[in-house]
């Protein structure tokens, strides 16, 4: 049975790659189109995702789905294997409450500490360790979020496992250090090296220098603004 | 009700996110405690329940919290398989909804909040933002309701409208005093507005309803503090 199971998304975007990681959780062979999202989207995007217009966007034998964390659990519930969830109705209800806490509140402290202006920086930072020092505590003891394995919440916060050492690398930051948060780090350094998430990141010597030029860019325009 | 089966919903009777996981137990027919919250003066048990958001709605199942009121629908549904099922069988469907559960709770309710909270040019821009989202829902339903209009006999209760008709209502009245606007508005987004006369018609919605002068006062009073706190 020739199943189609497409994935439109950016090579650095953490949200794609959470899509592609529960797909090789899942075994599941995809085939993957790389989109240009600030220059080009393409009208098949625009067309199976014209809500929002982003990636990722997943196609299973024709039909769309958007929002990284609603395709997911479709991937969970479509193939069986390797679960990315509990099967105890409570306990799923916690990995989804974790992963929600990673998308709507460690994702929106995490940009703003990173792209703050001085002034509003030391504030926005506190914020951040607020939210990491609550994420960490969920690990309580485990390798992963998931437990043994990587699961829902581990996907979601993707972004603070490996893309935010590398932002904070580049932008001379410490934020997520092993000193302040050493659950959360070394579960960080478990994610990564893991063999079927690390197969799935962007390639560091890619990430790094378009984190470096990015955080350049940031500075010029601030430094345009304010002559 | 038995020990083995003890349902206790923190909450607070105007928040529509609160309004939702009762109504959730309600169509259920699940028996459970209600314990409604001060928010100025919470109790220790929702801090102690909800340590990270000390937020409601909380659902405490036999001992066990679960905060955040879309986590919550989607226990209920898993936990007592009765209907309505909240949630389609089809992982496609079911795919679909969460979609446009997340639009509706992420991108409507925060423009609707901002309308409610702002004023001048914020609040005009909040008003013109809310209403682009409303025709992006708008035509996003009509999948949703292929037949055109929803009706009230037999209908199937599910996860979006839980959570959209906890945060919007066809009353116009309401919304022409608060807000000297429609914003459900008959002509410009027919569709959204037969969807939640319906909705609001369904005798477990009615009953729930509080009336008129209450809900204006409320908004009234949201509105005001949030003025005043933004001048100070």
């Amino acid at each position: 049975m020739a199943e189609e199971v497409k994935v439109f998304g950016t090579w650095g975007s953490p949200f794609s790659r959470r899509v592609e990681l529960a797909l090789k959780i899942k075994g599941v062979k995809y085939e993957y189109i790389e989109e240009d999202v600030y220059g080009n989207k393409s009208p098949l995007l625009l067309k199976y995702n014209p809500v929002h217009k982003k990636v990722p966007v997943f196609l299973h034998n024709g039909k769309p789905i958007a929002e990284s964390l609603v395709i997911v659990e479709y991937i969970e519930e479509t193939w069986k294997g390797n679960p990315i969830l509990p099967e105890d109705p409570y306990e799923k209800a916690m990995a989804r409450f974790w992963a929600k806490f990673v998308d709507e509140k460690c994702l929106p402290a995490l940009w703003k500490a990173g792209s703050s202006p001085e002034n509003e920086r030391a504030k926005a930072v506190e914020e951040a360790c607020e939210c990491l020092k609550t994420l960490e505590s969920a690990l309580n003891g485990k390798r992963f979020f998931g437990g043994d394995t990587v699961g829902l919440v581990d996907i979601a916060a993707n972004f603070i496992g490996y893309w935010l050492r590398l932002f904070q690398e580049a932008a001379g930051h410490d934020l997520l250090s092993a000193e302040k948060f050493p659950a959360l780090f070394k579960w960080s350094d478990e994610f990564s090296s893991c063999s079927v998430v690390k197969d799935s990141l962007p390639p560091k010597d890619k990430l790094l220098a378009y984190f470096k030029a990015h955080i350049a860019g940031t500075k010029a325009a601030e430094t345009n603004a304010s002559n | 009700m038995g020990e083995e089966n003890k349902v206790v919903l923190h909450g607070m009777w105007i928040s529509p996110y609160s309004k939702r996981v009762e109504l959730a137990l309600k169509f259920k027919g699940i028996p459970f405690e209600y314990v409604e919250e001060d928010l100025q003066n919470k109790s220790p048990q929702l801090l102690q329940y909800n340590p990270v958001h000390k937020k409601v709605p909380v659902l405490v199942h036999n001992g066990k919290p679960i905060a955040e009121s879309i986590v919550i629908l989607e226990y209920i549904d898993e936990t007592w398989k009765n209907q309505p099922r909240f949630l389609p069988q089809d992982p496609y469907k079911r795919a679909k909804v969460r979609f446009w559960t997340s639009f509706v709770q992420q991108q409507l309710c925060e423009s609707l909040l901002t309308v409610i909270k702002t004023d001048g040019e914020v609040q005009q821009k909040a008003f013109g933002n809310l209403f682009e989202k409303l025709e992006v829902l708008e035509e996003g339903i009509k999948e949703i309701f292929p037949d055109g209009n929803p009706c009230i006999g037999n209908y199937n209760i599910g996860l979006l409208d839980l959570v959209m008709l906890s945060m919007f209502s066809p009353n116009n009245k309401i919304q022409e005093e608060v807000f000297g606007m429609k914003i459900i508005d008959p002509e410009k987004t027919p569709l959204i507005f037969s969807w939640l006369t319906v909705l609001h018609q369904l005798p477990l919605v009615k009953e729930s309803t509080p009336p008129d002068d209450k809900v204006v006062a409320i908004f009234k009073f949201v509105r005001e503090n949030a003025l005043k706190s933004s001048l100070a």
